[in-house]
């Protein structure tokens, strides 16, 4: 049964990888494919790593309703862009190189990343409520540092920071990719090979020691890959909320909870490339028909998050009644 | 031999165990008894290295806890879980066949599918084999915990409370297994529990804690009487012998 759902999943990956390349083509294909090859490549690297960093992050967290950006890493994206302009300014920050800037994003996200995560793991798994109201606090703070910081910001220079923040994916620089293959790739490969250690510690920290696993150790491993992938897709591509294609609140969640809907199994060597998947139709194929299709300007993140909302709302309500 | 010296542990400065020492040789069934908060999830813990040595030195045969790694000891020592809450895309072989983690890291060949038919037949869960976790009742989940245990085909075996939510058949067919474990596969098996007739009627040995020490220990007929009861657990529950074990009225 699995075999074939993976066949469905790969006819359709497919399909929207050759339609996203070949669609509403304009101009000459010597130059159309070189340049949608290179959005394609970034699309399937964001789409990836979030998939997968919230297989891990549902994992480790032992919930199936959070994802790493419910904790509020497009706010700290946000906010360290504002915290740049403030200190150096609208010409400040646009004298700084991309790749410093991009590496600077990297790991700063990594870095308070790992902070924030460390924090909420010790206020202990299984008590996920408190987990998500500190996140959402957290979040709250983030993005209420960023509105002090902007208003004290001239404005001409707060148009840096919204054009910033905004306008992504139209325009994907080489140079910014191939960083973000570069910490993203060694990334996925040992979640990849973490598969095995992941399935033995999602049976709970009692059971998992007793099968000579360390479960915390396993725990920090993982936050640190959470960490690297969901760093370097908003580095990429801008949070998905403010319009880039990057982390949104519920993409990361619409395709693990998809995962388990049409993979089901506790295997880790099932879901993880299951999610990856789905995030890729989903990104891929959901740029395709709505851009190329049916021509709408609703940007996909809208269509995203509406999607995503009731799907957290469907989980929530299933949780309640279970 | 599971040698524990000297060991104390507090929790947030309040001690719990207080300096306790035991030696549990290879080979039979020692119980755990004890009141409520005496400290014997924790010692039994402690042993399963699920919580951190602070003072004191636990060894298993060679193995020094704390320092050894954890991918051997899970070779020596199987821990019986509390079924919690697990994937309910789990069936019961999948759960038995996680007893074989520690010596095929996830890459299992012909033996450990053997090991786990074995198992599956000898805990009579194969007719359940393919069932999901949530599936079945609590007391036959309970059962494939102890069954992934026993896959795990090391020497020693450490269950806290395994009888909770049993009927009498289910605990008394559970006691029965680990007394087959103990005599057939020399097992040694360090349990918990709280029901004393079922610790004497089962055990070789009974350990009584009170207040983070030890209380009494050695064999059931001479450790269970009314004056035992009366000192450690407060109250006063006849005792009478039958069939040479010590059975307490309640
Ligand atoms: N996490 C904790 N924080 C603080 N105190 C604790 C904690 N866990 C246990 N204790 C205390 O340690 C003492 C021993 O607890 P333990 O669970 O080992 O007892 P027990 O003998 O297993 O009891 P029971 O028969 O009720 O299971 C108790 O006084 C308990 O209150
Ligand atoms: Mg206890």
């Amino acid at each position: 049964m699995l075999r074939n759902r993976f066949l469905i999943l790969g006819t359709l990956l497919a399909l929207s990888v050759v339609g996203y390349m070949t669609l509403g083509a304009v101009g000459s294909w010597s130059f159309l494919i070189p340049f949608r090859a290179s959005k394609l490549a970034a699309l399937a690297l964001v789409s990836v790593c979030l998939a997968v960093s919230t297989v891990l992050f549902q994992t480790i967290t032992a919930n199936r309703i959070l994802t790493p950006s419910v904790m509020g890493f497009d706010a700290l994206y946000v906010f360290i862009l504002t915290a740049i302009v403030h200190s150096f300014g609208a010409a400040g920050y646009a004298a700084i190189p991309a790749p410093l800037l991009f590496v600077m994003n990297l790991v700063l996200m990594t870095g308070m990343g790992l902070v924030l995560f460390s924090l909420l793991i010790k206020g202990g798994r299984g008590d996920i409520l408190k987990m998500v109201l500190t996140g959402i606090v957290l979040g709250i703070l983030i993005r209420a540092l960023t509105g002090f910081l902007q208003r004290m910001i001239d404005p001409s220079e707060f148009q840096t920071i919204q054009s910033v923040s905004f306008a992504r994916f139209t325009y994907v620089d080489k140079l910014n990719l191939a960083m973000a293959a570069v910490v993203a790739l060694p990334a996925l490969v040992m979640a990849w090979r973490m598969r095995h250690r992941l399935d033995v510690i999602a049976l709970g920290p009692v059971a998992a020691t007793g099968l000579g696993e360390t479960p915390k150790r396993g725990q920090r491993q993982a936050l640190v890959l959470i960490c690297l992938l969901t760093a370097s897709a908003t580095a990429l591509a801008g949070p998905m909320s403010s319009g880039g294609a990057g982390p949104s609140s519920f993409f990361g969640l619409i395709v693990a909870a998809l995962a388990h809907m049409i993979t089901p199994s506790y295997k880790h060597s099932v879901l993880l490339p299951s999610a990856a998947m789905l995030a890729c139709i989903t990104l891929i194929g959901g740029q395709t028909v709505m851009e190329r299709v049916l021509h709408l300007s609703t940007p996909l993140a809208v269509v995203i998050e509406v999607l995503g909302g009731i799907t957290f709302l469907i989980l929530l309500l299933k949780r309640r009644m279970a | 031999m599971i040698s524990i010296r000297n060991v104390s542990h507090s929790i947030d400065h309040h001690p719990i165990l207080h300096d306790v020492s035991l030696d549990i040789p290879r080979g039979g069934i020692t119980a755990l008894i004890g009141p409520n908060g005496a400290g014997k999830s924790t010692l039994l813990s402690l042993v399963a290295r699920l919580a951190a040595l602070t003072t004191g030195e636990i060894s298993v045969d060679t193995l020094q806890i704390g320092k050894c790694k954890d991918r051997d000891l899970a070779k020596v020592l199987a821990i019986m879980p509390q079924s919690t809450q697990v994937s309910s895309r789990l069936t019961i072989r999948d759960l038995v066949g996680f007893g074989r983690y520690p010596w095929h890291q996830g890459h299992p060949g012909p033996e450990d599918r053997e090991k786990v038919e074995e198992t599956l037949t000898r805990f009579g869960l194969e007719p359940l084999a393919h069932r999901f976790l949530d599936e079945v009742s609590g007391g036959q989940k309970q059962r494939a915990f102890a069954a992934m245990a026993y896959a795990q085909s090391t020497p020693y075996l450490l269950l806290d409370e395994p009888l909770n939510n049993l009927d009498i058949a289910a605990s008394r067919s559970l006691m029965r297994l680990l007394r087959d474990m103990a005599e057939e596969d020399g097992k040694t098996i360090l349990i918990v529990l709280h029901d004393i007739n079922y610790a004497a009627a089962f055990a070789d040995r009974l350990v009584v804690m009170k207040e983070g020490r030890i209380a009494a220990d050695g064999k059931p007929e001479k450790v269970v009487s009314a004056k035992l009861l009366y000192d450690v657990f407060g109250t006063d529950a006849p005792v009478c012998m039958m069939d040479e074990r010590p059975v307490v009225l309640v």
